[in-house]
């Protein structure tokens, strides 16, 4: 039980710094910025309080808006993403059943699972975001497809850091 | 009372999440327009302080860039020196006491694949920088300052979606206006510009000076492309920013000495 709590403290840290520092500044072209931060959201037990992952968002979004000079904008992204979280659980996964404390991961949900799982909640944060963000609908499409982009850069990013982090696991247990 | 309690209750998962996106909103309004922006500081010494220790791990990687910045930069001084040019006349007694400061800054934060850019320094309030003070790199303008803390400040990039700064066409001295073309990766927009007005590739942009946040005569940057519109009585050209974004590291921060007073005489006349 302990251990739940101390795993995601420092994971919390550890994304937001990431983001901020890294992520945030490197350029990969265009627009384009890889959002992985979102894991820390996605990687919550699956017995999470509802309410308690809407208020972990909240300071997830507002932790990232401090640094970028954005208040409310990550945060009312993150927020929705959250309240969307329990309903694509279930939507995707009606029978899956869990232990105490285990979270929505790649070995849990297999990679196709995991794989929509991510795309679709990522999906929803990058369409709030993006449009909040340019606050216009001139230029729709373009839009649009920047969405599109930045959900696909953050899957990608997202699927390199949970293999990396699996794989070590999984070493550890031979 | 006690019926509207019960449904919140009921439903705590849903106006929890309404409350929060309410917040959210609110929060987010600030950051809706420049006045807005100037009106919440956006700097904090915590986050300063944050990308203050990350930027003195990373900065070992930039040395070589930024001592040749430096160089660069000290050669165009030393062809300013006074030494460099024909003594003066001694009937000439032009006495002109300096009007603009000079506060040199690092830059420990900077963005370019945002939507709004921002820049972060390593000077603030103590070191005197306050908020509508121009920054400018070695070579044109580079942003404004929008919030300051202790020891950080926060400047507003050009490659912001907010960015507005007036200018001056530097061959025929008309005004136009400069924005950040947001499409276009890192170039500008050249706005307002009198459809009598010819302008070609290369041609310098430069500040106006009217705003009291840059002096007049600093580069803004170079005309890229420029398109007459048929039905617009005002055109449009694309902007190469003089200054790099993606190779800032030195900045100076322009305080005017004769802001105050500029501007008590322009609200004077305006009352009148």
């Amino acid at each position: 039980m302990n251990n739940v709590y101390v795993k995601n403290i420092v994971r919390f840290v550890l994304l937001i710094l990431f983001q901020v520092l890294i992520l945030d500044t490197v350029q990969f072209g265009g627009y384009v910025i890889p959002y992985i931060y979102l894991l820390f959201i996605l990687l919550l037990p699956f017995d999470t309080n509802k309410s308690l992952l809407l208020i972990l968002a909240f300071f997830t979004g507002l932790s990232i808006d401090f640094f970028e000079n954005t208040l409310g904008l990550h945060t009312a992204a993150v927020v929705f993403m959250a309240f969307a979280r329990p309903g694509v659980i279930k939507f995707y996964f009606p029978t899956l059943e869990h232990i105490k404390g285990e979270e929505p991961g790649l070995l849990k949900l297999g990679f196709s699972g995991f794989l929509k799982y991510i795309f679709t909640l990522v999906f929803f944060d990058q369409l709030l975001l993006t449009f909040l963000e340019v606050f216009s609908l001139h230029d729709f499409f373009q839009t649009l497809s920047h969405v599109f982009v930045n959900t696909l850069v953050t899957l990608l990013g997202i699927l390199v850091t949970v293999m990396l982090f699996t794989s070590r696991h999984r070493k550890r247990k031979y | 009372m006690r019926n509207l309690l019960t449904f919140f209750l009921k439903h705590q998962f849903f106006s929890l999440f309404i409350v929060l996106e309410i917040i959210s909103f609110v929060m987010l309004i600030n950051s809706f327009s420049y006045q807005r922006m100037l009106s919440f500081n956006a700097a904090s010494d915590i986050s300063g302080d944050v990308f203050n220790t990350y930027h003195e791990i990373a900065e070992y990687f930039y040395l070589k860039e930024q001592n040749q910045q430096l160089l660069s930069e000290n050669a165009h001084l030393h062809n300013l020196l006074f030494t460099n040019f024909f003594p003066p006349d001694t009937n000439y007694r032009g006495v002109k006491d300096s009007s603009y400061l000079y506060i040199p800054a690092v830059v420990i934060r900077n963005t370019v694949n945002h939507i709004n850019n921002f820049i972060v320094l390593n000077k603030g309030k103590k070191q005197g920088v306050r908020k509508e003070m121009g920054v400018i790199s070695d070579k044109g303008i580079a942003g404004i300052i929008i919030g300051v803390s202790q020891n950080y400040s926060v400047a507003m990039s050009l490659l912001n979606t907010h960015s507005h700064i007036s200018a001056r066409i530097k061959k025929d001295d008309q005004l136009v206006n400069v924005i950040w073309g947001k499409n276009q990766r890192q170039l500008g927009m050249v706005i307002d510009i009198s459809a009598h007005i010819q302008l070609s590739a290369g041609d310098t942009i430069i500040t106006s000076g009217n705003s009291f946040i840059f002096p007049a005569g600093l580069n803004i940057g170079t005309v890229r492309d420029f398109e007459k519109s048929k039905n617009h009585d005002l055109n449009k050209a694309k902007l190469q920013f003089c200054t790099d974004f993606n190779s800032l590291h030195y900045v100076y921060i322009i305080k005017s000495l004769e802001k105050k007073q500029k501007m008590k005489l322009l609200e004077g006349a305006e009352n009148e």
